[in-house]
């Protein structure tokens, strides 16, 4: 005879049909799973593929005012609990981009895939320029890279890391740009609500928490850091408990959504970012991991999850570890 | 000199965290290059590539000549690759991986078409295949003579080696297409006769009207390959070619390396001819 509990188990499990959909500012997403900034995102094809693999939304590698190299390798290791990369924001310049974007939302639009337009700059004209450019290919939404560093700031300080500074490039792009816009923010900051708030009232329709964080890897034999930039940014399993409490306290602070990202490689990942009140999640170093069916994957066992713990849709538990 | 360094199981994974080794021996390749052996093995199939890493210079992926001992045949073309081709025996030089998807050796009997420094992405290729007793003819071409890489690694494998120059200077007087065309099933076959198997126009040790023997395995500039592809395609030859873009990561997440959908690094950088035409037409 069945205990009470794989009865009640049984019961759950049989929820007809899972709603994985989201809100994401009037946008509807097939699902919360969006490809994250700077991963696969250079090309048109690529976006398209994992869009067709899987993807609830994609978002485009950061593009800038003008064309940048970035840096000379290596640029990307697999330390063991995570990754750290120092790319360095190489991109064709927005201009360039602009056409990707196109060339990206025509293949995507068929799929029902939004498009998410990631733009980065080194001061308040270089981001509201680049916005202008990238905009008119019509993403569904513009994402400002702010943890670049602002050279109009004392030693260039990221907007990211200053309330202020962050909130003052907010409010110039909203007032330059009617589209949905999403701001990114650090995790480097000794207080991300404060900046979170700070960007929320400046006019951002949803934040995505949060960027990677910063470390350096040192070769012993060869007596130097390894990553050419020898600083880079962490990510993948060793980012995900910061994101995750940047995302538990930054969700209940503002009333706009949150995309939250950060070391996302599994559906009970994925679970514990919208139970900490994520309306979304950013997928970035599980393309590593997984290749690209790992937006299937990750979709699969967070429906999986949702049936065994008896959910039905993604807000029956978003942001319930809020106790 | 340190120990050698021990060789890694395959079914680990690759090394992610560069490994320090050193050179033993570094034989020049004429005006091209050098190839430079290592002191350990980094087991690896053949055309998978690994990282090269010169603190403080650069990082470049490179396909290993050899395996056990690592190996690396480096054309010098820029700053880098001179930097490579000083190394000397007792020289520390420091790898990750091996990456990629490399050759699947299909059949016994294989045609290879090596352009220039892709000849490097064959040599392992062929070492396996011999040691499995195949039989293998190896189409090796450059500008020049003295640009020629590594047909000696061919001819100690005891490869049917056919040399092909642009200027004529030594073997065949053209390109490895050209040598390549010479061994090709005649144009006229396919036309006829569809889905089936390719029969040879003409000599080079097989009778007229034979059955097509090989599979084709191919690396080199991309014209070259797109070529050679082209024409396999159209003759329903079996033919898989190794990529080449410039990579970042090598790990399959910036995306640097993409070509059509596909990226060079994890989906390659060996595609099968129809994937990479169709790669490169919609890239």
């Amino acid at each position: 005879m069945p205990s009470a509990s794989v009865t009640t188990w049984q019961m759950r499990a049989n929820v007809p049909e899972l709603d994985t959909t989201v809100d994401l500012c009037g946008v509807t997403l097939r699902n919360p799973l969006i490809l994250a900034s700077g991963i696969w995102g250079c090309a048109a094809g690529t976006l398209v593929r994992l869009a067709r693999e899987g993807a609830g939304a994609v978002t485009s590698k950061s593009c800038g005012l003008a064309p940048r190299q970035g840096h000379p390798n290596p640029t990307v290791l697999d330390w063991g609990a995570g990754l750290i990369n120092a790319i360095g924001l190489s991109n064709p310049g927005a201009s360039e981009e602009r056409a990707i974007l196109r060339e990206a939302k025509a293949g995507l639009a068929p799929l029902g895939v939004p498009l998410i337009a990631s733009v980065y700059g080194h001061s308040r004209a270089d981001f509201c320029e680049a916005v202008r450019l990238v905009a008119e290919a019509e993403p569904d939404f513009i994402e400002l890279n702010i943890s670049c560093p602002n050279v109009e700031a004392e030693f260039g300080r990221p907007f990211a890391l200053d309330p202020l500074a962050a909130s003052g490039l907010t409010a110039a792009v909203r007032a330059a740009y009617a589209g949905r816009l999403l701001v990114k923010l650090s995790p480097n900051t000794p207080d991300i609500v404060q900046v979170a708030r700070a960007v929320a009232d400046a006019g951002a329709d949803g934040l995505t928490a949060v960027n990677t964080m910063p470390g350096m890897i040192i070769d012993v034999r060869a007596r130097r850091p390894v990553l050419a930039n020898l600083v880079g940014g962490i990510s993948g399993a060793a980012l995900r408990p910061i994101a995750i409490r940047a995302v538990y306290e930054i969700s209940t602070a503002v009333d706009i959504p949150v995309i939250g990202t950060g070391g996302v490689l599994s559906g009970e990942d994925a679970m514990q970012m919208i139970m900490a009140g994520a309306t979304a999640v950013g997928i970035g170093s599980a393309l590593y991991y997984y290749g690209s069916e790992v937006f299937a994957r990750i979709l699969g066992e967070l429906t999986q999850l949702m049936r065994e713990e008896g959910y039905a849709r993604l807000s029956d538990f978003r942001g319930c570890a809020h106790v | 000199m340190s120990s050698a360094t021990p060789a890694p199981d395959l079914d680990r994974g690759p090394i992610q965290l560069h490994r320090a080794f050193r050179v033993t021996r570094a034989i020049p390749e004429g005006r091209a290059g050098a190839t430079l052996i290592l002191n350990g093995a980094l087991l690896a199939q053949p055309g998978q590539f690994v990282m090269v890493w010169l603190p403080g210079i650069e990082e470049r992926p490179f396909t290993l000549m050899d395996d056990d001992p690592a190996s690396l045949t480096v054309a010098s073309v820029g700053p880098f690759t001179h930097a490579l081709c000083a190394l000397r025996a007792g020289d520390r030089l420091w790898l990750r991986g091996p990456f990629g998807h490399g050759f699947a050796l299909q059949g016994s009997r294989h045609l290879l078409v090596g352009g220039g420094s892709g000849t490097a992405s064959l040599t392992l290729l062929a070492k396996r295949a011999r040691s499995q007793g195949h039989e293998l003819t190896a189409i090796l071409g450059a500008r020049t003579a003295k640009l020629l890489m590594l047909p000696w690694r061919f001819e100690e494998l005891s490869c049917h080696v056919i040399l092909a120059t642009d200027d004529g200077s030594l073997g065949h007087h053209g390109t490895v297409l050209d040598a390549a065309r010479c061994l090709f099933p005649s144009p006229q076959w396919g036309e006829g006769q569809g889905e089936g198997t390719p029969r040879l126009q003409s000599g080079e040790g097989w009778g007229e009207g034979d059955p097509w023997p090989w599979d084709l395995y191919a690396c080199g500039p991309e014209p070259m390959l797109r070529a050679l592809a082209t024409q396999a395609v159209a003759l329903h030859l079996p033919c898989w070619v190794s990529m080449e873009r410039i990579m970042k990561c090598g790990i399959g997440l910036c995306g640097s390396c993409h070509c059509g959908a596909k990226l060079v690094c994890t989906d390659g950088p060996v595609f099968s001819a129809q994937e990479m035409l169709r790669a490169l037409d919609t890239a």
